[in-house]
């Protein structure tokens, strides 16, 4: 039995042959509650999509349990113009429960309407998807996250163009998830929230250069280095070993 | 008199009544398809795909004559071939479904334009195009019946993954592997219903039943359901009114059923609630919240 939700080992992930994350090592424990910070471009969409599994690893490995998982991408392929209502998309949370063809059940309906509840939309689930403001969409997903019932759930950038009442309300939901020991990865980049909120930080610029506990990672020596951190690609970069040899031949 | 107007050229003839029954099957089978092709930003892909079953049909056309499974087969395996192709290079390449869609369409239209033009008259070519409902035998209602149940049965058996794949593509990745098979799957079901479609309508029109009534049904109503059974029933309406427009007026049926649909489109475009003039109305009142 492991105590990690999600292990990586000498993990590199990228597009291409460009790395976005390079030869990245660590855990993350069962039931902690883990903020990703870096600079844009530094690989933390990519980490989330590679531990989604929608990614494959160009090289190393990254294992997690063969539980479902919930994972709330930053950029959204959400058609909002579906002819679709908060209920129908909320609903789809049901997938990893009922798939593709077993009933929706009156316990099933209860549920989604207890997340609506729960992220304050109550009184919503018949609105039409395109009348939703950026606000009350984030509130939506996150009240499908709520009915997959996911022991590991990935956030990439959720408080993203969203006002200050929905990111607490939304900060405080991802507390009770852990609260009930579920593991929450969440790329964000408000410090003052990360500092106040998440027990572990993960700082990421391209690889790992802190991770541990938050108050020991969001050091300004820790911070100053991600700044000096190259956002685009170098078209001359050297080829990383073992095949640098190959390469040059 | 009424009787004599609608419902006697029906009871008459019977060609009339299998074109009728024919056109009734593909509207139950093709409108459903329609309006998820419509849902998907996909309606032109539609008529590419119809345009790329030319030269398959025509292939069958030109060496066994108008017989049914030889076009129909050949008509299915070129779809198949386009539908697959651009689909491939869209996934694996940087390029999206729209070019490569286009692409691989034209170049398979100029083929079976090449083709018939190598061994051929005018008239076979009009015949492929243009369809001939009016001389549906047992042997292609048998077809579009068997399209039909197929269609039914994949609209049953994938429905909550379809509206899943319209409405959120990455979700249904992140949760499953099934998207893939889904997109590929339906535009299997855009090639069925056409290739369906084109002993009744021809190669050009069998698009219109597939498309029109599920566009006209987008101004009307805001949920999934409803729209498909609004697109079947628009689906029906133009197929009893082109036929009977082309007894009537003598006019060619696949032409007068696409047109019945496209009137029905025109006057949704206008006077459906989500259409060119109901939203502008003036409001004397507004709600404070």
């Amino acid at each position: 039995m492991t105590s990690s939700a999600v292990a990586l080992h000498d993990l590199t992930a990228g597009y291409g042959s460009r790395a976005a994350i390079h030869h990245v090592t660590g855990e993350f424990a069962l039931g902690s509650l883990t903020a990703i910070v870096g600079p844009n471009g530094s690989g933390k969409s990519t980490l989330l999509k590679t531990i989604a599994g929608l990614l494959t690893p160009m090289s190393g490995e990254c294992s997690r349990s063969r539980k479902a998982l919930a994972y709330l991408p930053q950029i959204s392929e959400l058609d909002r113009d579906f002819p679709a209502r908060v209920r129908d998309l909320v609903t789809l949370g049901l997938w990893q429960r009922r798939g593709l063809l077993d009933r929706h059940l009156a316990e099933d309906r209860a549920r989604v309407e207890d997340a609506l509840f729960q992220v304050g939309l109550e009184g919503f689930g018949h609105r039409p998807l395109d009348s939703l403001s950026g606000g009350q969409l984030q509130r939506t997903l996150f009240a499908r996250v709520l009915v997959q019932d996911a022991q590991l759930i990935l956030l990439d950038e959720p408080f993203n163009a969203i006002d200050d009442k929905t990111i607490r309300d939304l900060t405080a939901l991802i507390q009770h998830w852990n609260a009930e020991g579920r593991t929450v990865l969440t790329v964000a980049h408000d410090l003052a929230l990360v500092r106040a909120h998440f027990p572990q930080t993960l700082l990421l610029a391209r690889r790992a250069v802190a991770w541990g506990p938050t108050s020991e990672v969001l050091t300004e020596a820790n911070i100053a280095r991600t700044r000096t951190f190259q956002e685009a690609w170098d078209e001359d970069a050297p080829w990383c070993a073992p095949d640098a040899a190959w390469r040059a031949a | 008199m009424m009787w004599d107007l609608l419902v006697a050229p029906f009871t008459e003839f019977a060609f009339m009544q299998r074109a009728l029954a024919g056109a009734l099957m593909l509207s139950l089978s093709a409108c459903p398809v329609g309006v998820f092709l419509m849902l998907r930003r996909m309606s032109l892909t539609g008529d590419a795909m119809a345009h790329a079953i030319l030269p398959g049909a025509a292939a069958g056309f030109l060496i066994y004559g108008l017989e049914i499974w030889p076009m129909t087969l050949g008509g299915l395996v070129a779809g198949a071939v386009v539908a697959v192709g651009a689909g491939a290079v869209a996934r694996l390449t940087v390029q999206h479904e729209d070019a490569s869609m286009a692409a691989l369409y034209l170049i398979s239209l100029s083929v079976g334009v090449v083709m018939v033009s190598l061994r051929g008259s005018t008239v076979d070519l009009m015949h492929v195009l243009f369809g001939t409902v009016l001389a549906l035998d047992d042997a292609a209602l048998k077809l579009i019946g068997l399209v039909l149940v197929v269609t039914a049965l994949a609209f049953g058996i994938f429905w909550r993954a379809l509206v899943a794949e319209c409405l959120d593509p990455l979700f249904l990745r992140s949760v499953s592997g099934m998207g893939t098979v889904v997109h590929f799957g339906f535009l299997a079901l855009v090639v069925l219903n056409l290739v369906a479609g084109f002993q009744a309508l021809g190669t050009l029109l069998a698009v219109g039943l597939m498309i029109l009534p599920a566009a006209a049904a987008r101004f009307w109503t805001q949920a999934v359901l409803p729209m498909v059974a609004l697109a079947v029933l628009i689906g029906a309406a133009s197929s009893a009114g082109g036929l009977l427009l082309s007894y009537h007026f003598s006019l060619p049926s696949g032409p007068s059923i696409t047109l019945s649909a496209g009137a029905i489109y025109l006057l949704s475009v206008l006077a459906g609630p989500r259409g060119l003039l109901v939203p502008r109305l003036p409001r004397r009142n507004h709600r404070t919240a």
